[in-house]
């Protein structure tokens, strides 16, 4: 199999996209898409933990020795999850409180780790950091989606970012009525569990 | 042996690496997210509480050690008389429930109370920062207490434990105030 750039990079926005392709990382996709805001906000702390990791595992892949390999894994991750953790509360403090407990959960996250063993510690430079990318796009846009998709029905609105609403059903229909349930834990199996019907449907075609 | 060492070696190397990373970036980062916290968290819920103040109650602040824990205390002046408040908790139903509580302290009563941080049930617990009425209950009672659900306050329906936690937290605030009252009087003196 030829190994391309591009093919690494894509692979991660259809093909292996996590949440629903590797059915990896599910804590946070489920835990986070009350708001599609909060799905961008946790996907992009992701991405930028899943690059970084992926860079220095793959620049170290020839140093670390095998036996302790997961543990220099580990101890790389856990450095940037921090790193990501003290700077959005300095620079996103709004964002941080409502993410919490999930930021520093990203250390556990089976999709930065589970890039780390499979993909970088066995690849170059260049291919890690477009591995990384693709599979954290493609997670920020599986958790915007299923955030979008439980805030229209669960709050009558999306927001893309703080003060910054696309849709508002509660102002165009008065009479709409939020599914609460939605925006709570059960609505995320449901909508999580739609939405990979719809993929699996379009992707048997 | 060779590989034993290496492993020892290549761990080390990274571990500390990765301490004085994050050490200089906590250190660098520690400023900024003090001044995040207090005009994102504690500011909005004291400018609540001390709406009609004459000077900036989150800039004039002065802190006292209290058996070992640094406790901030913010000073408000309205119409002459000078109000504190500071940040006590309660044990709630999802967890810590952070109250600022503003107290008179030329007649010792709650001039007003505000809640900071929780994790209550959106739209049950959650009123308790969300609906004023709660709230504007504690103006006006005693800080020496008894402050508890029931008598002099109303519970929120459906949300007795935050009711409660609130409560237990002004209770807290209360009992800090008794203890370190001559302090807090000295420190006052500079704001005059």
């Amino acid at each position: 199999m030829a190994k391309s750039i591009t093919h690494e990079f894509m692979k991660g926005l259809w093909e292996e996209v996590p949440p629903f392709r590797l059915v990896l990382g599910l804590c946070p996709t489920l835990g986070v898409t009350t708001k599609m805001q909060f799905g961008i906000g946790m996907g992009l702390a992701t991405t930028f933990v899943l690059v970084c990791a992926n860079i220095l595992v793959s620049m170290l892949r020839k140093v670390v020795p095998a036996k302790v390999r997961i543990a220099c894994f580990i101890i790389i991750i856990a450095t940037f999850v921090t790193l990501v953790e003290l700077l959005m509360q300095a620079f996103a403090y709004p964002l941080f409180l409502q993410l919490g407990i999930f930021i520093p959960l990203i250390v556990v996250n089976c999709i930065v780790l589970g890039r780390a063993e499979a993909f970088a510690s066995k690849n170059g430079l260049m291919l890690s950091i477009a591995d990384g990318l693709g599979i954290g796009i493609g997670f920020t846009m599986s958790l915007a989606a299923l955030g979008a998709l439980r805030e229209i029905l669960g709050a009558g609105t999306i927001t893309l970012w703080e003060g910054i609403e696309l849709v508002n059903l509660v102002n165009l229909f008065p009479g709409f009525q939020p599914f609460q349930f939605m925006v709570q834990a059960p609505g995320a199996f449901i909508c999580l569990g739609i939405m990979l019907c719809f993929m699996n449907m379009v992707g048997n075609r | 042996m060779g590989e034993m060492i290496k492993m020892v070696i290549v761990l080390t190397i990274l571990s500390s690496l990765s301490g004085g990373v994050l050490a200089y970036v906590k250190e660098s980062t520690q400023e900024r997210i003090e001044m995040q916290v207090l005009q994102l968290v504690k500011g909005p819920a004291i400018m609540s509480i001390f709406k009609d103040a004459t000077n900036d109650p989150v800039a004039d602040r002065f802190s006292i050690d209290d058996e070992g824990t640094n406790l901030d205390f913010f000073v408000a002046k309205i119409d002459g008389k000078q109000m504190i408040a500071f940040e006590t908790s309660g044990k709630g139903y999802g967890g810590d429930v952070g109250l600022v509580v503003g107290i008179d302290t030329s007649t010792d009563k709650i001039f007003g109370v505000g809640v900071t941080t929780h994790s209550e049930t959106a739209g049950l617990g959650s009123k308790a920062k969300d609906d004023p009425k709660f709230a504007a209950q504690f103006a006006g009672v005693d800080i020496k207490g008894p402050i508890q659900v029931g008598d002099p306050i109303n519970a929120l329906s459906g949300a007795t434990i935050t009711s409660d936690a609130v409560c237990s937290a002004a209770t807290d605030a209360g009992e800090i105030y008794a203890r370190l009252k001559p302090q807090i009087e000295k420190e006052l003196q500079a704001f005059k």
